[in-house]
C-alpha cells in the first residue's frame, strides 16, 4: 500500500505544479464518448467576477476555456480494450480542446467508470501521546486502520475519511487541535481493478500528457449532480452511462459507497439492434430519437422507419410503431434499473435518514425514466444536470457531461486523502532503512 | 448508400498531433513568429552584402540616385545676384566665392558663404538666401566711409566705427572726407568726427586732427598752427578757442600753438618775429602806449 501512496502523493504533486501553471485539462474516459475540457486556473480573479450569480460549490477559481467531445473507441465497460483506438480517441478530444482553447496542456486528470470498483469502510483507533491531536495523530490514525485484504491486481483509487471521533463524541470533521485521549477515524476506500488503472495511464502517457490524477466516475458525478443539501442529508447519484451505470451515495459531503452496474445505454442499443435487426448506428438513432420507456396507445400508432440498405425493397421500408420500440427498451432498463436496487440494498441505502435519488448521465435523458426509476428505486427520484461552472459551453451542460464537470470541481477542490497527510514518523525510518538494505543487497 | 471505402479516421495522427502541441507552445510560437523573420532578413542581408562587388553596386546605385535627384533643373543655382554693394566690393565678393554656376543648391554651404563675405572688410552685414528661379541672393550692406586715416603705410578710409573699408590712393579720391593721423586714431573715430563738426567755423583753415601719444588730438591749420586740446572735453576746449579766435582774430595773428591742454591756463605761442615784434614795441611804448 505504501507503493501506492507514493504513486498517488506523486500525481498530487503534478497536480499542484499543473496548477501553478494555470492549466489542466480533464479527460473523461466513457465507453460511448471521450470528453475533454481544458481548465484554467485564475484563484487571483476571485473578486472581479460579476455575473450576477456568486460563486456556487466552491467552483469559482477555475473556467472552462477548450470543450471536445469524440466518439469512443476502444472502450467497453468503462475500460479500455483496444488501446490503439483509445489513444486515437484521446488524442482526438485532446487536440480538438486544445485548439479551441489555443493552449498547450501538459496535465490531464482523467475518469474512468470501470475497473469493478468496490467500496470497503475502514476504521481505525489510537491513544494519544498528548492531550491535543495534532496532524501527525491524524495520519497515525488513519494509518492504524485496519487495511482489508482487496485481492491481488487491484488498486486503491480513493482513501477517503468521512469522520472523525475523539472519546465520545464523533462526527468530527477537523479533530486538529482538540483535546481527548482516544482517536478513532472512519475511513471510506474504493479500490478498482489495477489493469485498467495502468492502461488509462499508459494511453495517457502515449498521448504526451501527464497523469495528475485519477477518480472514479461514479464519484466525480455525483459532485456535480447532487446539490449541497443532497449532499449534506444523504443521496444516491446513478450514472447511467453508455457501458456501465455508476452509483455512489453521499452523505455528510463525503462519499461512503461506491459501486457500478456493469450495464448501460449501449446495452439498449444493443438489444434494439437485436430485435429491429438493424446496424447499431442505427439502432443508436432510433433509440435517441423516438426511445422511451412508457408507451401510451398514441404509440400504437406512430410508426417509425427503421430503413435498411440491402436493396430489398420490403427490407428496406420497414417500419416498427413506438409500442414496440418501448417495448424492447424497457425491459433492459428495467434490469439495470433492479440490479441499482440491488446494489443500493446491499449498500445499506434504505438506512440512510434522506433517500434522495438523482439520476444522471447520457441515459437518464431516456423519456420517462423518472416514473419507471421511482417504481423500482423509491419516490424521491429526480433527474440532475451537472452544476454550471464558468465558460461551460451550452453543448457540455447535458446530463451526459455530468462526470466531466464534477471532475472539474474534483480537480480544483480535492477532497482530503489519506495520501494528503505525512506519512506517520514511526514508519518511515524503519521503512527507508528495509529499502536501503534492499537496495544493497539487489546491487551487491 | 452504404460506403465502399474505410471510414475517415477523424483522429489526428501521432506526428501532426505533436506538431500542433509543439505549435501551441508560446516559446516556439514566438519564436517563429518573431525570430524566424529576423533571421531571415538578417541572414540575406549579410550573405548578399559578403561580396564586395555586389556592396560597391549599392553604394554606387545610391549615389547616383541623391545626385540625380539634387541636380535636377528645381534645385540648381545658375547665377548670383548682389544687392547693395558698390561695383568693386561685388568684384571682391565674386572673386573669394569662386562659384562656377551652374551649382545645386544642395552644394551650395550657404554658412560658409555668408562667413566669407562678413569678413570683407568693406562689408558690414550681409544676407545670403537661395531665391526660386535658381538665384542665389546675396544682400550687402557696406560700410560708409567716415574719415581718411594717414599712416606711416599710406592711406586708409574708415568709416565712423572705426573700422577700415579700404584703402585710399591719394587725398583727392575722398576730398571731403576729414583726415586724421597718428597711432590708436582709428579707436577714436567717433570723438574725432564730433572735434571736426565743432571746428566747422574753422572752414577751409583746417587740415586735420592728430592723435597724440594716444591720448589726446591736436587740431591741424594751415601756417602750421595748432591747437593742442586736452584728453577731456575736447570739443568744449575747441569751442572756446573758435570762439576767442572769433572775437580777437587770434588764429589770424602769427601764433605757433594754441595751448588748451590746461583748461584753467589756456597758453599761446608765438613765432620768433612776432617775439621780436613784441619786444621792439615794449622798448619803444616804455609800457605806456600799450594800455
Amino acid at each position: 500500500m505504501i507503493e501506492l501512496y507514493h504513486s498517488q502523493r506523486a500525481m498530487r504533486n503534478m497536480r499542484r505544479a499543473a496548477m501553478q501553471r494555470g492549466v489542466v485539462a480533464i479527460l473523461d474516459v466513457g465507453s460511448s464518448k471521450i470528453a475533454c475540457l481544458v481548465l484554467r486556473f485564475d484563484g487571483a480573479d476571485r473578486g472581479t467576477e460579476t455575473e450576477g450569480i456568486g460563486p456556487m460549490a466552491g467552483q469559482a477559481g477555475f473556467r472552462v476555456i477548450g470543450a471536445a467531445t469524440t466518439r469512443s473507441r476502444g472502450v467497453r465497460f468503462g475500460e479500455i480494450h483496444a488501446m490503439q483506438e483509445t489513444e486515437r480517441a484521446i488524442r482526438t478530444a485532446v487536440q480538438a480542446a486544445q485548439k479551441m482553447a489555443n493552449i498547450r496542456v501538459d496535465h490531464v486528470i482523467a475518469c474512468f467508470s470501470g475497473g469493478d470498483p468496490r467500496s470497503y469502510g475502514l476504521a481505525g483507533a489510537i491513544d494519544l501521546e498528548g492531550h491535543v491531536v495534532t496532524e501527525q495523530d491524524v495520519s497515525r490514525v488513519l494509518s492504524a486502520c485496519d487495511v482489508p485484504d482487496y485481492g491481488d491486481g487491484r488498486e486503491v483509487l480513493h482513501a477517503q475519511p468521512v469522520n472523525f471521533a475523539l472519546d465520545h463524541r464523533s462526527g468530527l470533521g477537523d479533530p486538529r487541535g482538540q483535546m481527548g485521549m482516544r482517536l478513532a477515524t472512519d475511513m471510506h476506500m474504493l479500490t478498482v481493478d489495477g489493469i485498467a488503472i495502468q492502461n488509462l495511464a499508459h494511453c495517457v502517457k502515449r498521448c504526451d500528457l501527464e497523469l495528475a490524477g485519477v477518480a472514479s466516475s461514479s464519484y466525480v458525478s455525483g459532485i456535480s449532480a447532487l446539490v449541497e443539501d443532497e449532499q449534506e442529508l444523504g443521496a444516491a447519484c446513478i450514472d447511467m452511462g453508455g457501458g456501465t451505470t455508476g452509483i455512489s451515495i453521499f452523505m455528510k459531503k463525503h462519499m461512503i459507497f461506491a459501486d457500478s452496474v456493469r450495464m448501460g445505454g449501449d446495452h439498449v442499443t444493443g438489444d434494439i439492434s437485436m430485435g429491429l435487426g438493424v446496424p447499431a448506428s442505427t439502432a443508436e438513432r432510433i433509440k435517441t430519437f423516438y426511445g422511451g420507456v412508457v408507451a401510451t396507445g398514441m404509440d400504437d400508432r406512430e410508426m417509425i422507419e427503421i430503413g435498411g440498405d440491402t436493396g430489398d425493397w420490403e427490407h428496406d421500408r420497414r417500419t416498427v410503431s413506438r409500442a414496440e420500440l418501448i417495448g424492447i427498451m424497457r425491459p433492459r432498463v428495467e434490469e439495470i434499473l433492479e440490479e441499482v436496487r440491488a446494489r443500493l440494498d446491499a449498500a445499506g441505502f434504505d438506512h440512510l435518514p434522506s433517500q434522495q435519488i438523482v439520476l444522471t448521465g447520457g441515459g437518464s435523458q431516456i423519456p420517462g425514466l423518472d416514473g419507471l426509476a421511482s417504481r423500482i428505486l423509491g419516490h424521491q427520484v429526480r433527474l440532475g444536470r451537472p452544476l454550471r461552472v464558468h465558460g461551460l459551453p451550452q453543448s457540455v451542460t447535458g446530463p451526459g457531461f455530468a462526470s466531466a464537470v464534477g471532475l472539474c470541481l474534483f480537480a480544483a477542490h480535492p477532497q482530503d486523502e489519506w495520501w494528503d497527510f505525512e506519512i506517520p514518523v514511526d514508519r518511515y525510518p524503519a521503512r527507508s532503512l528495509k529499502r536501503a538494505v534492499k537496495w544493497f543487497k539487489d546491487n551487491w | 448508400m452504404q460506403q465502399i471505402g474505410p471510414r475517415l479516421d477523424p483522429a489526428p495522427s501521432r506526428w501532426s498531433y505533436r506538431m500542433q502541441r509543439l505549435m501551441l507552445t508560446p516559446l516556439y510560437r514566438n519564436l517563429l513568429r518573431v525570430g524566424l523573420p529576423f533571421v531571415i532578413a538578417f541572414g540575406s542581408v549579410t550573405i548578399y552584402m559578403s561580396d564586395d562587388m555586389r556592396r560597391e553596386a549599392v553604394v554606387t546605385g545610391i549615389t547616383d540616385l541623391r545626385d540625380q535627384f539634387q541636380s535636377r533643373p528645381e534645385f540648381m543655382v545658375s547665377l548670383m545676384a548682389i544687392d547693395g554693394a558698390s561695383t568693386s566690393v561685388a568684384e571682391d565678393i565674386r572673386e573669394i566665392l569662386q562659384l562656377d554656376f551652374p551649382v545645386s543648391s544642395f552644394d551650395l554651404d550657404l554658412e560658409a558663404i555668408l562667413t566669407a563675405i562678413r569678413e570683407l572688410p568693406a562689408v558690414a552685414d550681409a544676407r545670403v538666401r537661395v531665391r526660386s528661379g535658381g538665384i542665389l541672393q546675396v544682400d550687402v550692406t557696406e560700410r560708409v566711409p567716415a574719415v581718411l586715416w594717414r599712416t606711416a603705410q599710406g592711406l586708409e578710409v574708415l568709416d565712423a566705427d572705426g573700422m577700415i573699408t579700404g584703402p585710399a590712393t591719394s587725398r583727392e579720391e575722398y576730398a571731403t572726407l576729414p583726415l586724421i593721423a597718428g597711432e590708436g586714431a582709428d579707436k577714436h573715430v567717433t570723438e574725432a568726427l564730433d572735434l571736426v563738426r565743432a571746428a566747422g567755423p574753422l572752414g577751409a583753415r583746417m587740415r586735420g586732427l592728430v592723435r597724440m601719444g594716444e591720448r589726446r588730438w591736436d587740431v591741424v591749420l594751415d601756417r602750421d598752427q595748432r591747437i593742442l586740446l586736452p584728453e577731456d572735453a575736447p570739443v568744449q576746449a575747441l569751442e572756446r578757442v573758435i570762439a576767442l579766435g572769433q572775437v580777437h582774430e587770434m588764429l589770424e595773428r602769427d601764433l605757433a600753438v594754441v595751448d588748451m591742454r590746461l583748461a584753467a591756463r589756456p597758453t599761446i605761442r608765438m613765432n620768433a618775429a612776432a617775439v621780436e615784434q613784441w619786444h621792439e614795441l615794449q622798448a619803444t611804448n616804455a609800457g605806456i602806449a600799450g594800455r
